[in-house]
């Protein structure tokens, strides 16, 4: 297991690039500025009531990221360090993780986090029938059901040692099990919770670095006053006096609001500000890689997409597209061309995966392929890309269906579909008949998170139906294997398969655009896009 | 008089049944899941899919649901959005805001339309007329967020005149910005159609004969010719207060005022029905009420005007 040795190097790093992107502007190398100054960010009024497993969107992540602590939280570039973990302890086949809390750890309510704190929350949000949405994140442990009410207390998926340890048992071998656990879903939480979850989510009593201002902290569509938890004394210890998370209905205003000083720090760019934003605000501008995948899928049911044939189909499309082009004259270098089915802000990336060839830009032989195709079984009908109309896709959907249109000679064109809950219906039930937009957004800094959940036979968010049992295979090594270096060498075999199958068609990875005021410095964002708040510091 | 107020109340009754069942219907016929859309680009199970339908009666017949919401009503309970806010509270929190922009919005354009349309009609032809007319046709042409946008940028962030969006609780000197962006484009119409009334009224037997019994200028303009001016005026005002009750989403964004819009923007992506109708219902009964208060107000101006029934 890595997260001890790690996390010391990574800490290192962290703050560098955190003194990097603030561009050292007060020359100071140590953290200054007003302790008690409240920082204020952009934020958007969160889709569910603030409980951390049925928190699945930005808007309430920020929020529950930042009053609550896990066991590992993630530096700015996505490495592990233990938060309320003392130390997590995997067996010899990585079934069994032992978890060790550290002593003295309190919710802002005074309640202490025992190693109860977790088992019971983790066994709420397991149950069937509380679905709640970030159930997935449990499907791994023994007993866990969909269909049934299995209580993972009781089949032994958590095992309850004494007040600071605990026991976490999962089906089969998951090497990369403890990085998972600083996703949100794994948060603890107090007794309270359970007597009233409704008010609860209103009011949410956490343990983490900020605790909400008071009763109705939360301003619904206006904003959240958070002030700091004098309590927390883990690693993300905020060096700021409490933060203000004020919700905008549009990017435009607060970006309007960053330039007339309303606003401190701000994690998104309007699409109508990215060609001016980095002159209008100098070194304050933040532009780097997220881990946003994105990709088209083409299922494996569509005809001429199957066998050897949808093989030389599918390796034809993708080299008739010119990310290069696409990637610069639609998003103005906002997004980068892919190598692989992953991001290049995790750790085990590599750009030179064989096979990866072919996302490079090739007409002609994308042609002899889909003419070696065509020998196969005649082409016919349309090619065509769904995608939900509703979502700002349309201009690089065009662009690419063009891009195949001009190189293959074929009937190419995007398909609108009004809204994103129509499209991902009709992606849902299968009824769809095209290739598809898709997207991934990592949960936790691993690259199995990019393969696993998408391309695994049978896996939640297989949309295409793709399997193929030496995949398969590939990934469960990586799981089972004894040190993640290991593991993402056994990935990266399995990215192999994928290029060769092509289940989806790499096409970019996003990457996140923001700035700050001049009140404010030691601003980073971290690896999944959000500003890194509490080690922010504003002078004013 | 008595009666016929009477009689208009009443008719609110047929109108809120019917638009809560057609819009409860629209949104319902809203194609895609709303559940499945709460999960993003990643797949649910389907046992949690079908918990979560059950858990918001998603699961059930159009009319069992319709049920539920009128039945809880009239229990007080106007239904919960999907983050546990009951709608009653998103109600009392966002028309306030709204009514107060509108309000001043409407007020901007009371002022500066009917004293600018004034002037232009009594100096018909000059200077004053002709600029008036420019300035009235640039504005009217001008798609609202650019005016949003070019006000914010210049006289906000550029000048630091104006806060640029408005902050929490929307106080009135940040809400000023906005109305005046929301005023401009129907700046116009009032502006134009004071005119064409003052210049009707000004040719009028009654104010010759005012001007010809010697009764002074300050005396004929107000009390002659701009009270029989205001009928057509009004009627214009009480629509677009109408309509900025409703149509003030795209300036509610620019300026991030959390008013109806914005609430309502968002409660139809995420087909939250019980906000979307309870929202609209509300919109519905506001402008019944504002073109009763309007109709009354016509017997005011023009005591001619009488209420039979």
């Amino acid at each position: 297991l890595r997260i001890t040795r790690i996390a010391a190097a990574a800490g290192g790093l962290a703050i560098a690039s955190a003194l990097v992107l603030s561009g050292c502007s007060t020359g100071g190398d140590t953290p200054s500025g007003d302790p008690t100054a409240v920082i204020t960010a952009n934020g958007s009024e969160p889709q569910n009531p603030l409980i951390p497993a049925n928190t699945n969107e930005t808007g309430g992540g920020k929020i529950i990221d930042s009053i609550f602590a896990g066991l590992v939280y993630y530096t700015a570039d996505g490495a592990p360090e233990n938060d309320v973990a003392e130390s997590i302890t995997p067996n010899d086949d990585n079934t069994v993780f032992t978890i060790k809390i550290k002593d003295g750890q309190k919710f802002t309510n005074g309640e202490a986090v025992t190693s109860s704190s977790f088992v019971d929350a983790w066994d709420w949000a397991a149950l069937a029938s509380n679905a709640a949405l970030n159930s997935y994140f449990f499907e791994d442990m023994v007993g866990f059901s969909y269909d049934e009410d299995v209580s993972l207390k009781e089949s032994g998926g958590l095992v309850v040692v004494d007040d600071s340890t605990f026991e976490i048992h999962v089906k089969s071998s998951l090497a990369d099990y403890p990085l998972r656990l600083g996703y949100s879903a794994f948060y603890p939480l107090p007794t309270a919770f359970f007597d009233d979850t409704a008010a609860f989510g209103e009011n949410p009593i956490g343990n983490g670095p900020y605790m909400l201002s008071g009763e109705g902290a939360w301003q619904h569509n206006e904003k959240i006053d958070l002030v700091v938890n004098p309590d927390y004394n883990g690693g993300r210890k905020a060096q700021n006096g409490g933060l203000s998370i004020v919700f905008y209905t549009t990017q435009e205003a607060a970006y309007a609001d960053l330039l007339g000083g309303n606003l401190d720090v701000l994690d998104a760019i309007p699409p109508s500000a990215l060609k001016t934003f980095k002159d209008e605000l100098g070194d304050r501008a933040i532009d780097q890689a997220a881990a946003i995948f994105q990709s088209f899928t083409i299922p494996a049911r569509l005809p001429h997409f199957s066998g050897k044939e949808g093989e030389l189909r599918r390796a034809a499309i993708s080299e008739a597209i010119n990310r290069e082009e696409i990637t610069d004259v639609i998003f103005d270098g906002t997004r980068t061309p892919a190598h692989d089915f992953t991001s290049p802000v995790i750790d085990g990336y590599s750009e030179d995966v064989p096979g990866s060839e072919v996302l490079n830009y090739n007409p002609d032989d994308a042609k002899a392929k889909w003419a070696e195709a065509d020998a196969i079984s005649p082409w016919d009908g349309e090619f065509k890309i769904a995608y939900n109309a509703d979502g700002g896709h349309q201009e690089w959907v065009d662009a690419t269906a063009n891009s195949i249109k001009n190189v293959l000679g074929i009937d190419a064109s995007g398909d609108p579909y009004p809204t994103f809950a129509e499209v991902r219906t009709a992606i849902t039930d299968r009824t769809i008949q095209t290739a598809f937009r898709t997207g991934w957004q990592a949960d936790y800094p691993g690259l199995f998170n990019f393969l696993g959940p998408i391309y695994g036979t049978n896996a939640g968010s297989n949309d295409g139906d793709y399997s193929n049992p030496d995949f398969d295979a590939l990934l469960k090594q990586g799981s089972s294997a004894s040190d993640t270096d290991e593991a993402n060498k056994y990935f990266q075999q399995a990215q192999e398969i994928l290029f060769k199958d092509l289940p989806a068609i790499p096409l970019w990875y996003s990457s996140v655009q923001g700035g700050y005021s001049e009140a404010v410095d030691n601003v980073a964002i971290d690896w999944h896009s959000v500003p890194l708040y509490y080690q922010i510091t504003k002078s004013e | 008089m008595f009666g016929y107020i009477v009689r208009r109340v009443l008719q609110i009754i047929p109108v809120f049944i019917g638009t809560t069942l057609l819009i409860y219907f629209l949104v319902f016929a809203l194609p895609g899941d709303p559940i499945l859309a709460l999960f993003g680009d990643k797949t649910p199970n389907p046992a949690v899919l079908d918990h979560l339908r059950a858990q918001y009666h998603l699961d059930e017949p159009f009319f069992v649901q319709y049920w539920y919401y009128v039945s809880g009503i009239f229990q007080g309970d106007f239904g919960t959005s999907f983050n546990g806010q009951p709608v009653s509270e998103q109600l009392a929190r966002a028309f306030p805001i709204t009514i107060r922009l509108a309000m001043l919005a409407v007020l901007i354009e009371l002022v500066v339309g009917i004293t600018v349309g004034l002037i232009a009609g009594l100096r018909k032809g000059g200077i004053f007329d002709a600029s008036s007319l420019v300035v009235s046709l640039v504005l009217i042409s001008l798609p609202i967020f650019v005016i949003g946008f070019a006000a914010q940028f210049g006289l906000a962030v550029k000048l630091g005149w104006f806060r640029t969006t408005v902050s929490q609780g929307a106080p009135l000197q940040d809400l000023i910005l906005p109305a005046i962006v929301l005023a401009s484009v129907n700046l116009a119409v009032t502006l134009r159609l004071t005119r064409a009334s003052v210049l009707d009224t000004g040719n009028q037997d009654f104010v010759r004969m005012a001007f010809g019994k010697g009764l002074p200028t300050r005396r004929v303009i107000p009390v002659h010719i701009l009270r029989n001016s205001l009928i057509p005026v009004t009627t214009s005002l009480a629509a677009d207060f109408g309509i900025l009750m409703v149509g003030a989403t795209v300036t509610e964004g620019i300026f991030n005022v959390r008013g109806v819009g914005g609430t309502l923007f968002l409660a139809i992506k995420l087909h939250e029905n019980a906000t979307v109708v309870s929202f609209v219902t509300v919109m519905v009964i506001l402008y019944i009420i504002v073109n009763l208060f309007i109709d009354l107000l016509y017997a005011v101006l023009d005591p001619r005007i009488r209420y039979v029934k």
